[in-house]
């Protein structure tokens, strides 16, 4: 074992004042469960504006720093030597043979960065900078200093243990889960979605997610593809509760009572209707959508206000001004994008109208949807109670309530 | 509400005879036929007995069978091990346009390594005929590959008069048979119909998945492609597969034990189904009709509905059946076999295939016809504009 123990480094948390705790007590929160999946015991702590991960058995050294690269929250992640604290000359020596092992090619140039927290200790920072730098050098005459620029930093933490690093693995950024709230996630089988979701997680957002399946225009592997992408996400954001509508009748009746170039509007504004219910419901405090401006004719601007018009809650669309590759590059970072592409029908794609308005007018859609109001309060009634919920995570999923169960005031 | 399984081309469920028996072997006779203590002889047994049934059926020697792993690795073994062996008499190989991709890709594979293939075509019935064969074996063909039973429309290719024809022509040529449809189905006695190599699968007869079957007539030049421990005379590595060898050959017995009552049933099954689903307007039945076709496969092609569709509105009413050919792919794609035979674009998308087993009964069949008649409607108003 080299490395005792990893420095998680964070920024964004270090600015919000006041509420500083909160966040960095759910940034430790959110480290002890992604840990928990590793092998080997850590023990996650919190000092002096700084998290640490120690350690305190054998450990797989990639599994560890890739569950902590998948912690919203942290920007970097130092892998550590710990040591007891000894005299200046036992540390220079182990410092050496550390950046020794660390930098087997020494053709470039450092500096040293002492921090004393232990004031006990015989020299101080300063002192410790310059003795060290010239022991590194002394041993590896083609280091260079640089004290402006470096292209290593070599850091010596001095605490109750001495602490030292010099690599800094990019974390992924962003806030801890759950410290901006709950919203719920319009989630299909497409490539967008699961992207935005993630984007959003990645502000701090917690995530439920509303699936529309449409049997028999829409078949079990589909549902089965939105279980798969949801527990890719899940990686990030802990377990996922997804709720599966079906909105099969819905969609015949629109199909069967509104214009067909109007279809998908029209359809999209009954989902953003049943998914502020449901997210109203559990407490979810915002929608969220993949959707791009432009990317196809239920996206235009004229569009959006007609779907956007259903709902009181704020609609998150982080893909707004995204080109459709900055998209795919995003889900393929995230491990989406093969699961995105198997061809099982979503049921936003089977009704699709050769020629569909791309400037609806909100008037007129309201107008046609009249057509509608014989059945279809009943309709989203029926399919809000129909819900099945399923928890999703890494490992698979289980149904949380069936199709046929009522639903109870906590679902 | 029952299940109405009625995808038997895919795969079948396994006879509890043979579930029975397979659960002995696991459980008891486990052990290794190449074992030399007294395990090892009771599974060998095993093997010794199922050969000795198989080979009753097909009315050869024991030692003309080899176990794989299923009906694609029979057919790559026959198709790759003897076009490596018989390079050296010529590069030519002769096959259908509806073969399964078990035979077309690997051909694919062939002409990668160079060699020559010929892809004949079939009629509008999926039929191939003796002297086109014929006309196209020369001096340089080494092999025929030829289907017996088509997997999508149930076209039984005339696989004796082929044979002979074959012979005729050029009495080197092999002639290898793609029976995954067709064994425990039709009577097959390779000898007579002059075939050299001859694949079956397990999992389409009521037996396991994971155990197929290549028959190798006495004197054919073959290399083994997969290598090991030199079981099964060298011909094929790797522990044999106890359990399923003994299953299907228990399978295999149970279907040839009653071969023609169980054909007479499944033909009045498929004459019921097709009398249902031709009042339906717009239904086309594809590939031969009546007797002339396989008993247990029913190719339907239904205007204006999407076969995906279909299938998943079925499949609410518990009847399974598939779409284009199952076995091949779970991508939607078009049809080789369908292409073949001239189906029009409106059908192609809209073709279902049910196929029968034994184990069906009446009522699935007309399950699966009020099924249709309810569901075909409903989705015929909704179609996409």
């Amino acid at each position: 074992m080299v490395y005792q123990s990893f420095l998680i480094k964070y920024a964004e948390i270090g600015i919000k004042g006041k509420n500083r705790y909160i966040f960095e007590d759910a940034l430790v929160n959110q480290i002890k469960i992604a840990m928990k999946k590793c092998e080997g015991k850590f023990h996650v702590s919190r000092s002096y504006g700084r998290i640490f991960v120690d350690a305190e058995e054998d450990y797989d050294f990639d599994e560890a720093v890739n569950a902590l690269q998948h912690v919203f929250g942290i920007v970097g992640i130092c892998p550590m030597k710990v040591d007891p604290i000894v005299p200046y000359e036992e540390l220079a020596k182990t410092a050496v043979e550390f950046f020794g092992e660390e930098y087997p090619d020494r053709n470039t140039t450092f500096k040293v960065h002492t921090r004393r927290l232990d004031k006990s200790y015989p020299m101080n920072s300063q002192e410790i900078n310059n003795e060290l730098g010239g022991a590194l050098l002394d041993a590896y005459p083609e280091l260079k200093v640089d004290v402006h620029d470096p292209k290593i930093t070599v850091n010596i933490e001095i605490r109750e243990q001495i602490y030292m690093y010099t690599h800094v693995i990019p974390g992924p950024g962003g806030l801890p889960v759950g410290s901006a709230g709950k919203a719920m996630l319009l989630l299909s089988g497409g490539i967008d979605s699961p992207v935005s979701g993630w984007m959003m997680a990645k502000r701090g957002l917690k995530l439920d997610a509303v699936y529309y399946n449409a049997p028999p225009y829409t078949s079990e592997r589909a549902l089965q593809k939105v279980i798969d992408l949801a527990g890719l996400v899940s990686e990030y954001t802990g377990p996922i509760y997804l709720h599966n509508i079906n909105f099969t009748e819905i969609q015949l009746y629109i199909y069967d009572k509104c214009p067909h170039d109007e279809l998908t509007i029209i359809m999209r504004r009954y989902m953003m209707k049943i998914a502020e219910m449901i997210a109203k419901r559990t407490a979810c405090g915002a929608l969220i959508t993949g959707e791009s401006l432009g990317q196809v004719a239920s996206q235009t601007m004229r569009s959006l206000e007609c779907t956007n018009r259903v709902c009181e809650l704020p609609v998150f669309r982080p893909l707004i001004g995204f080109d459709k590759e900055e998209i795919v590059t995003i889900s393929k970072k995230i491990d989406t994008y093969d699961t995105s592409i198997q061809p099982y029908e979503d049921c936003c794609t089977i009704f699709v109208a050769k020629h569909p308005v791309t400037k609806p007018v909100l008037k007129v859609i309201e107008r046609h949807e009249h057509n509608l109001d014989a059945g279809i309060e009943e309709m989203v009634q029926r399919a809000i109670e129909t819900d099945e919920i399923l928890v999703v995570d890494a490992n698979g999923s289980r149904v949380f309530k069936n199709r046929e169960d009522p639903l109870q005031p906590w679902d | 509400m029952t299940e109405h399984y009625l995808d038997n081309s895919a795969t079948t469920r396994v006879f509890p005879e043979v579930a029975e028996l397979m659960n002995r072997i696991y459980l008891e006779e486990y052990g290794n036929p190449s074992s030399m203590h007294h395990k090892g002889v009771e599974a060998e047994n095993e093997i010794r007995k199922a050969k000795d049934t198989l080979s009753g059926i097909l009315k050869c020697q024991p030692k003309n069978l080899v176990f794989t792993s299923c009906g694609s690795e029979s057919d790559n073994f026959a198709l790759i091990g003897c076009a490596r062996a018989n390079a050296r008499s010529g590069r030519h190989l002769i096959t259908t346009r509806i073969e399964h991709p078990a035979v077309l890709e690997t051909m694919k594979y062939l002409e990668s390594e160079g060699f020559e293939v010929t892809y004949l075509p079939v009629d509008e019935m999926g039929l191939v005929s003796a002297e086109e064969v014929a006309d196209a074996v020369r001096d340089d063909t080494i092999i025929v590959s030829i289907m017996h039973t088509n997997n999508e429309i149930g076209a039984v290719e005339p696989i004796a008069e082929i044979g002979k024809a074959i012979k005729e022509k050029n009495p080197h040529t092999l002639f290898h048979v793609d029976a995954v449809q067709a064994f425990g189905k039709a009577e097959i006695i390779p000898k007579k119909m002059h075939i050299d190599l001859l694949a079956a699968s397990g999992h389409k007869i009521h037996s396991p998945k994971g155990v197929g079957l290549l028959y190798i007539a006495d004197g054919v030049k073959i290399h083994n492609i997969i290598f090991g421990g030199g079981q099964q005379g060298g011909l094929r590595s790797g522990t044999e597969n106890v359990a399923g060898i003994a299953g299907m050959a228990m399978a295999a017995g149970m279907l040839y034990g009653n071969l023609q009552s169980d054909t007479d049933k499944l033909y009045a099954m498929k004459e019921h189904l097709v009398d249902r689903v031709t009042k339906l307007r717009d239904v086309h039945v594809n590939g031969p009709q009546g007797r002339d076709g396989a008993p247990n496969i029913i190719s339907i092609s239904i205007k204006g509905v999407r076969a995906e569709v279909l299938l998943h509105a079925l499949e609410e009413k518990k009847v399974y059946v598939s779409s284009g050919s199952a076995c091949a792919s779970n991508r939607p794609h078009l049809s080789e076999t369908l292409q073949a035979i001239g189906t029009g674009r409106d059908y192609m998308d809209s073709t279902i295939r049910v196929s029968t087993s034994v184990m069906n009964t009446m009522e699935d069949i007309d399950a699966c016809a009020d099924a249709l008649r309810e569901a075909v409607p409903m989705l015929r108003k909704y179609s996409r504009t």
